[in-house]
């Protein structure tokens, strides 16, 4: 169809005007192609910076202190003499109560969603449960401090004292006056924020699971909870611990909730009742006042040791559900 | 159950009716109850936290809610007042972190989906990139405050706008690639067919695509920089002050319901509340309105 003549034309057309167009068009890609390139390096330089900076932050504290910042209970900004084992103590502690909590509602209200829910009720709860996610941090903080503070010291607390004080070594984890404020409100507050971000994650593996496998069981004549546990868990045990992981990142560098009801106390006790401090909640309360270098210094410090912890728990959470995801075929 | 299927003597009548098999049957009947019964008490746990924190928002700060909160500025201990230079200062270094980190976002996650699908790059990238989504936001502003706030020598709204940009970026990323990797490659591979360049194609096939995923993820990044807190402490610092400086200390709502509810001060605290429950409804409005711009197909 397409003759000789009609060839020449496009050809004699192509010469000026659209050669000059197709490098347009070229030096266009180039740009937009470079521009995202540039973006997507500059994600990485964020990371880079924000480690560079708080090492170069942190060098004042680490070169007087040296390694016995992180071994020093001290934390006297009159004397200088600065160490960051109460706020890493009370940070790690906060976060493993958390999760002791979190983790069994979590998975609870996974189950719940995937195997038991009737098909209209599930977004509801998943709409709900992602909401409690968005509900911003200071929020908890506040609720924390005057609604669930005062209700836990009346209503839990006292129970809890007098519940642990004939069993002997519970009971030093129980002990003291019930002040409201402390580590373990704080390890509650901290468990229903991260709660929904290990249901959510607990939920979607559970939805890999595949029908087939969760079908045969049943027709074995498996009850609800065999299929649970025998089933749908060992299959899907990576991606709910890196769920669980990603949970813990989030406890650890949880600021403000924490800073409102941890009661700021620079000291290590044996009772979780009484008040401490978080490395996350060290900072926002003393940065803008700490005067001096080296207490500035000591701060970035424990902003360093908070971002190499979350880093590794997060890098593990990532690696742990990319092979999950790499199971489940996507 | 095979032990008793095993034994000749059960063997004239079904499982179920011989008294051990009834035991394990009742037992696993039982188990089934208990998990149950306990992932409906988990669940109900879980949902009881968002009714008593909503519930308690809407009980201690409505009745805190009126025009001069709109209008009034952050009053002196013992006076009456608003919130208004907070909630300007928040809209200004929201909107300025939106601003900044949104095209940053979209072009990463653009690289990410487009170009860089599959490669060491991208996967490098995607990775750091999740990590810095769920990292605490304190130290963004701990980077911050060294590299702007230091050199600037004074704590700036700027500062704050460049805080919340970073944490605005990696949720731009994800939702942009997500969305993009949505986009099905006949669209693209038949834009590629009328000969049009790879940067048209991504701008004008494959962004109107995904554009309702896109802004879904922009207005997730809104809801989350309009209640941060702990990045702003020591970047934007607060200002009991109308300020429209961007070069100076600014407030915003989460700082200054910082500074209220820890004061002893009840009129203060009656503030926070109040500026407690305005936050927490944009955010969850944010939220409700973010799902519903994304289309059923792109929901999980």
């Amino acid at each position: 169809m397409v003759d000789a003549a009609m060839t020449g034309v496009i050809s004699a057309g192509m010469d000026s005007a659209k050669l000059k167009r197709m490098r347009r068009f070229r030096a266009g890609d180039a740009t937009f192609r470079g521009l995202t390139l540039g973006a997507a390096l500059l994600v990485l330089l964020l990371l880079g910076g924000v480690i560079i900076s708080l090492i170069h932050g942190s060098i004042p504290a680490l070169s007087t202190y040296g390694f016995g910042f992180l071994t020093t209970q001290s934390w006297n900004p009159v004397t200088e003499k600065f160490g960051a084992m109460a706020p890493i103590y009370g940070t790690i502690v906060t976060s493993f109560i958390a999760l002791l909590i979190a983790v069994p509602v979590g998975i609870g209200i996974a189950i719940f969603l995937t195997e038991l829910c009737p098909p209209w009720l599930k977004r509801p709860i998943g709409v709900a449960i992602e909401l409690l996610a968005g509900i911003p941090s200071i929020i908890y903080g506040i609720w924390g401090l005057f609604v669930f503070a005062p209700f836990f010291q009346t209503n839990i607390q006292p129970y809890l004292i007098s519940f642990f004080e004939p069993i002997p070594i519970l009971n030093s984890f129980f002990a003291g006056p019930p002040y409201g404020i402390g580590i373990l409100t704080a390890g509650f507050i901290l468990a229903i924020m991260v709660l929904p971000f290990i249901t959510s994650i607990t939920r979607d593996v559970f939805d890999t699971v595949p029908a087939v496998l969760k079908e045969a069981t049943y027709g074995l004549g498996c009850t609800t909870s065999e299929v649970v546990t025998k089933v749908v868990l060992p299959y899907t045990r990576v991606g709910v611990i890196g769920g669980v992981m990603l949970g813990l990142g989030r406890a650890l560098g949880e600021t403000m909730a924490v800073t409102f009801v941890i009661g700021n106390a620079h000291k290590i006790s044996a009772s979780i009742m009484a008040p401490g401090t978080t490395i996350s909640a060290s900072i926002a309360n003393e940065f803008t006042e700490a005067v001096g270098d080296l207490y500035t210094s000591s701060l970035i410090a424990l902003g360093l040791i908070l971002f190499v912890i979350t880093f590794f728990v997060l890098a593990a959470a990532r690696l742990l559900l990319m092979r999950m995801n790499v199971k489940a075929g996507n | 159950m095979a032990s008793t299927l095993g034994n000749p003597t059960s063997l004239g009548n079904s499982a179920v009716s011989s008294p051990t098999a009834q035991a394990i049957y009742r037992r696993r009947r039982r188990g089934n109850t208990v998990l149950l019964s306990l992932s409906i008490g988990a669940t109900i746990f879980g949902l009881a936290w968002l009714v008593l924190i909503l519930g308690a928002l809407l009980y201690q700060g409505f009745s805190g809610l009126s025009l001069a909160v709109f209008t009034e500025m952050t009053p002196p201990p013992g006076s009456s007042g608003g919130l208004l230079n907070a909630i300007w200062g928040s809209l200004i270094m929201t909107f300025g972190g939106v601003i900044i980190g949104t095209p940053v976002g979209i072009l990463a996650g653009t690289y990410l989906s487009e170009y860089g699908r599959g490669n060491k790059l991208s996967t490098v990238v995607r990775f750091i990139n999740d990590i810095l989504l769920a990292a605490p936001s304190i130290v963004i502003g701990l980077f911050v405050y060294e590299v702007v706030v230091v050199r600037m020598g004074h704590f700036s709204a700027f500062a704050g706008m460049a805080a919340l940009a970073i944490l605005v970026i990696p949720v731009v990323v994800r939702t942009t690639e997500d969305m993009l990797n949505l986009v099905p490659n006949q669209l693209r591979e038949a834009a590629a067919a009328l000969g049009l360049p790879r940067s048209i194609m991504i701008r004008h096939v494959a962004y109107k695509a995904a554009m309702s995923g896109i802004v879904t993820g922009v207005l997730l990044a809104i809801a989350r920089v309009s209640g941060e807190t702990a990045p702003l402490l020591f970047t934007a610092l607060n200002n009991q002050f109308w300020s429209a400086d961007l070069n100076a200390p600014m407030s915003s709502l989460p700082v200054t319901i910082f500074q209220f509810a820890l004061s002893p001060y009840p009129d203060w605290q009656k503030l926070a509340w109040t500026g407690a429950l305005l936050i927490t409804f944009t955010v969850l409005a944010l939220n409700i309105v973010a799902r519903a711009f994304l289309s059923p197909k792109a929901q999980k």
